[in-house]
């Protein structure tokens, strides 16, 4: 049997579907794991989310659009409730939303790997979204936002970004 | 730069922002605190039945692992808009905000642990060095590249060690907090480490800049493998780590990339100290009144 309250927190969830990550807005919040959970009791709505990295300046704009559209559908009071355990990763990422980053032009995270220190220069290569060569080299291991590198494609002679795996 | 300005940007505002309100004026506790400035001196608070000598020690614990990233993330900010190549601004740029971050996440719970009402931006902005306890390696200035990747080495290699301890700590926070940072210290030890071998195994340029980098800041590794009874207490309440323990594991790892490198360790000589009790470089109060100047000027402010 479906409790009121457990309705009530799928279809907020659905609602929180609308909101994207600013710097990646083809994934919502929900896709990209920063959603954990969202707790109903009464009138209180707690959302729980986690950050993707520690200083993420994005989790400021995401926080605030899941106040702001909540409250569009007629949920006021909601509050965001921070945790950092379990620590996010990549890996709870499906293989739709990796296909949504691919067709956006952001190559997908592979696995976690162990780790060592091998550098990501020497690792796998990354497949360019764009001509699908493997002939691809990282330019820098760090990017324009703390989830992604840059990488080269010397396929298609473009630059194009690889989303961390951590 | 905004970076730091963001410190704490998404916790709680009002009363706690407010400088009047953490400079010990005793609203906050009505335990009867004098209203000094000494107040804001953990070791120098007397313990009293409500803060056992637990918390404090806690709480000082706390200052000690954050400090360290805070005071890290801010030297590697000012390399912003003046790294060698774009790629190295962005990396370090991009190293600066985890540890800034992480050393929000950490002022938090150490503000939360000390229960006077002082949040993350209080405690980074309104404690002047002499209450600062990082170690001083990482206060020290950047200088060139090769001396802000070896020191950024040096340190990444015991981060690491550090963080993995800290995900079993008894205190679930911390250890949520470690699990995150960890992730992240990886990334950080293997881009650094790259660079030491790309430095030391370069231009006979690059190699005799990374050596002198190495020669001048190997003394002040020293003090990252020191304890003293915080630390031992903390160990001892199933929340810290025992520094001591870890330095064979980051030989290993130093003397791995090292060699790689072409880089040879130096004699052990010696070796300053004190960064955990408050004895800092002249450096990090320079450092330190550039950092806080914006959020002295206007204290409590928001955007």
């Amino acid at each position: 049997m479906v409790s009121v309250a457990d309705s009530r927190r799928q279809e907020i969830l659905a609602w929180l579907d609308e909101v994207k990550d600013p710097e990646v807005p083809v994934l919502s919040i929900r896709e990209l794991g920063v959603l954990r959970d969202v707790e109903v009791s009464g009138n209180e709505v707690v959302v729980v989310m986690t950050p993707t990295y520690s200083g993420c300046p994005a989790m400021h704009a995401m926080e605030a659009d899941v106040v702001t559209t909540l409250a569009r559908h007629g949920v006021p009071n909601a509050r965001v409730k921070t945790v950092y355990s379990p620590a996010w990763t990549t890996d709870w990422m499906s293989d739709a939303a990796k296909a949504k980053l691919a067709a956006y032009g952001i190559a997908p995270p592979g696995r976690v790997e162990s780790d060592d220190l091998v550098p990501l220069r020497r690792r796998a290569p990354v497949e360019c979204p764009y001509c699908h060569s493997v002939n691809t080299i990282v330019r820098s291991e760090f990017g324009s936002t703390a989830c992604k590198a840059i990488l080269f494609c010397n396929g298609c002679r473009q630059p194009f970004e690889l989303f961390k795996a951590i | 730069m905004s970076r730091e300005s963001g410190i704490g940007n998404r916790g709680s505002k009002g009363k706690a922002n407010d400088p009047s309100a953490t400079l010990g004026t005793g609203a906050e506790t009505g335990t009867g605190n004098s209203g000094s400035a000494d107040d804001w001196v953990p070791g120098a608070r007397p313990a009293t039945a409500t803060s056992g000598i637990a918390e404090n020690a806690f709480f000082e614990y706390l200052l000690r692992l954050a400090d360290d990233r805070l005071v890290l993330g801010h030297r590697l900010s000012e390399w912003c808009g003046h790294a060698p190549i774009l790629e190295e601004d962005i990396a370090l740029a991009n190293i600066a905000l985890d540890l800034i971050g992480q050393a929000s996440m950490l002022l938090k719970l150490a503000g939360e642990t000390e229960g006077k009402g002082r949040d993350e931006d209080a405690l980074a902005y309104f404690r002047d060095a002499i209450e600062f306890r990082n170690v001083q390696l990482v206060e020290l200035p950047n200088g060139d590249f090769a001396v802000t990747i070896v020191r950024q080495f040096l340190f990444d290699a015991w981060d690491v060690l550090v963080l993995e301890r800290l995900t079993g700590a008894s205190n679930q926070a911390l250890a949520g907090i470690a699990a995150k940072a960890l992730k992240e210290a990886k990334y950080h030890l293997r881009h650094t480490a790259e660079w030491v071998r790309m430095l030391g195994d370069g231009t006979p340029e690059s190699h005799a800049r990374a050596q002198r980098a190495l020669d001048d800041l190997w003394p002040y590794a020293a003090e990252l493998f020191l304890a003293d009874a915080v630390d031992a207490e903390a160990v001892a309440s199933g929340s810290g780590v025992d520094f001591g323990s870890l330095r064979p594991q980051w030989q290993r790892t130093v003397d791995q990339v090292l060699g790689e490198a072409t880089l040879t360790i130096p004699k052990e000589g010696f070796a300053p100290r004190g960064g955990r009790t408050g004895r800092h470089t002249e450096h990090l109060g320079r450092m330190l009144a550039d950092m806080q100047s914006l959020a002295r000027a206007h204290p409590g402010a928001t955007w």
